[in-house]
């Protein structure tokens, strides 16, 4: 990724307006989210308590939260103790400076990556790029986006927005190495991936990853792949740093029994994703660093209704299902965190000064198909009024509200207001004026009625 | 204020109010399953990987005739009958990505999700060893075979590293299609001894 999603112009209707106008990308989405909608319902199904373990997991992420101190104390005291180093990144900046601290420290230039949003999320790949630090991404579709100098725009399958077509234009344009012949079949593209990384994986002395989750009673962090990309660079270079978010954690080993269900399920659509990485501290010989960050995580743990956020565990279903997304795209949301996730959570970590992240919590249509196949169960739904509420709005709408909240506060004050307004039914508007025009864009106002409810059971139906 | 302190300060003023929680574990942590290596060759199937259940004492054989003319790798402490004829290859990472294949035993198995985990013990290699090479012929024994992902979460040991692997390296990144064979081993075989 070559761009910076922070500061992108524009919100979100206004990006979403340009995206659905692009045929070929609304074909690709609809066929993906499809496709992976149909495999997760499958492997769902297949699990007699599959509410059970999604009942454990979300109360698992909550106790976690609720004594996240304790918890990221015994991690870093478990990593420790098994020959690893351990370091605390207040933010983006300080994770950055951190990671290319340790990079120049052993004297490398170049380092291979294993996918992560953490290290999307802190841009920490721009940031090395300043240090003179090049950072390879190896997995396939983070390689599609890196090498077309695009945007990720899905969580799991960052490139979802392209179609083998434009892959194999992507990787005949971009590495040199590639043969002509290169046909756009999957595994003929596949086969081109592993011959251009291959050599590096096998030389690269410093590698970079996140983790799905991390384990404070024994101190092991755990990567889920599925191209083998991962154990390449977990296993072979001399030195691996990890970054990954205080809020990977779950408290015990046992709790990886509800996750690794949960998980691949939820993400992939399979029993199991191919490859499953565990490690405790230094292994096999290896330099162990884990840089644990915060960036904003602790500022959405002390909101009690959009704390839920961090439960997450970045499977992507909510966006595979979402009706906004398959129709907007990922792009539309300026951030790494697409789909119905983002919009809760880049507007908590991000704050919502610009226009965009703003906007974030009105994309969605509040239908709760993303709460309902969410393995955590966040009620993404709840957390967007949440923030609606503590969005941004026009000084007259909010003056508005407060008027209706005292009006609707009251049966007295209620049954004269309904009176009034059936007096003047005739010249209420169907489109509202200037900033109240927001409400009316799209639908129009309801017709009042020649007598309110109240007052015709008042005529008919009292005793 | 240092970063350590300073975020687990943020963390104890934010969360100062949030309830107590307790974890309900009702979901299944024994699964009964009639033929589990049945179960077991049905699930490594679906991943496209070749499975063949035999009886032990038809193992080394098959062996034998699996890794025919291949260049393995063979882990330390693996069984001697089930290193097969062949030609060794060298530890170095040169040499183990000019080999063909590598041959290991695992530390257990899960019919539920046809996974295989290996926990660097006796017979199962360094975690180079069983990746850097094209072709991973895999042993498991059929006592080493659990119903369920709970059941082998209790039977592994987090401070050895493991590696849990379902079917061969594969990826999803072009249009949701699952193709197998990136980085990792592009053939999978096992052979359940039972």
């Amino acid at each position: 990724m070559s761009g910076t999603f922070l500061g992108m112009p524009g919100n979100f209707p206004e990006n979403a307006a340009k995206a659905v106008q692009d045929s070929q990308l609304r074909y690709n989405l609809r066929k993906a989210t499809h496709t992976i909608r149909g495999k997760r319902a499958n492997v769902v199904g297949e699990l007699p308590d599959w509410t059970e373990l999604r009942a454990a997991g979300k109360a698992i992420k909550d106790e976690t939260l609720r004594h996240l101190d304790r918890y990221l104390i015994q991690l870093e005291e478990a990593v420790t103790r098994a020959g690893g180093h351990v370091h605390w990144a207040r933010d983006a900046a300080e994770a950055n400076r951190i990671v290319a601290d340790l990079v120049k420290a052993t004297g490398e230039s170049e380092v291979v990556k294993v996918k992560s949003m953490a290290t999307q999320e802190i841009e920490l790949n721009e940031a090395l790029a300043e240090q003179g630090i090049t950072a390879y991404e190896t997995d396939l579709a983070e390689l599609i986006v890196q090498l077309g100098d695009d945007f990720p725009s899905h969580i799991l399958v960052p490139a979802i927005h392209r179609n083998r077509a434009e892959i194999r234009e992507i990787f005949l344009d971009k590495m040199p190495e590639t043969p002509p012949g290169l046909t756009d079949e999957p595994a003929a593209l596949a086969e081109a991936a592993r011959l251009h990384l291959r050599e590096r994986f096998l030389r690269s002395k410093v590698a970079i990853s996140g983790a799905n989750f991390m384990v404070a009673e024994t101190g092991t962090l755990v990567v889920l792949e599925s191209e083998g990309n991962g154990r390449m660079c977990l296993t072979l270079p001399e030195t691996l740093i990890s970054v990954v978010g205080i809020e990977k954690l779950v408290p015990a080993w046992r709790d990886l029994e509800v996750f690794l269900q949960l998980l691949p399920r939820s993400s992939t659509g399979e029993r199991m994703n191919p490859y499953t990485s565990m490690w405790t501290g230094a292994v096999e010989g290896q330099d162990f660093h884990l840089v644990l960050l915060d960036n904003g995580r602790t500022g959405v743990l002390a909101d009690e209704v959009g704390r839920q956020a961090l439960r997450c565990i970045r499977c992507s279903a909510c966006l595979n299902v979402c009706p906004v997304y398959e129709r907007a795209g990922g792009h539309a949301y300026g951030s790494v965190y697409p789909g119905p996730i983002g919009a809760i959570l880049t507007p908590q970590l991000r704050g919502m000064s610009s226009d965009l992240d703003a906007s974030l919590p009105y994309a969605s249509s509040l239908c709760g198909a993303c709460y309902e196949v969410c393995p955590v169960a966040i009620d993404i739904p709840e957390v967007l009024v949440h923030l609606r509420g503590k969005a941004p709005h026009n000084p007259a709408e909010r003056a508005g509200m407060r008027v209706a909240g005292w009006i609707l506060d009251d049966s007295v004050r209620l049954g004269k207001a309904q009176r009034l307004a059936t007096r003047f039914r005739k010249l209420v508007p169907k489109r509202l004026p200037g900033p109240l025009s927001a409400w009316t864009d799209t639908r129009d106002l309801p017709d009042i009625p020649e007598e309110s409810f109240r007052d015709w059971w008042e005529r008919h139906e009292r005793p | 204020m240092n970063a350590r302190d300073e975020i687990l300060g943020r963390i104890r003023q934010a969360v100062r109010d949030a309830p107590e929680v307790e974890i309900p574990r009702a979901y299944r942590t024994r699964t009964s399953v009639a033929d589990l290596v049945g179960l077991f060759a049905e699930r490594v199937d679906d991943y496209r990987a070749i499975v063949h259940v035999l009886p032990s004492a038809e193992v080394p054989d098959k062996i034998t005739e699996l890794v025919r003319g291949r260049r393995m790798v063979v882990p330390d402490g693996l069984p001697p009958q089930w290193a097969g004829q062949a030609e060794r290859a060298g530890g170095s990472l040169a040499e183990l990505d000019a080999a063909d294949g590598v041959v290991t035993g695992c530390a257990v198995a899960i019919a539920e999700t046809g996974t295989i985990v290996l926990d660097a013990g006796p017979g199962q290699g360094s975690r180079a060893q069983t990746l850097v090479p094209d072709y991973h012929l895999c042993v498991v024994r059929a006592e080493q075979i659990v119903a369920g992902v709970p059941e082998a979460v209790a039977r592994l040991d987090p401070a050895r590293p493991l590696t849990w692997i379902s079917g061969p390296s594969a990826t999803s990144d072009i249009e949701l299609n699952r193709v197998e064979g990136v980085h990792g081993p592009r053939t999978l075989e096992v052979i359940v001894s039972t």
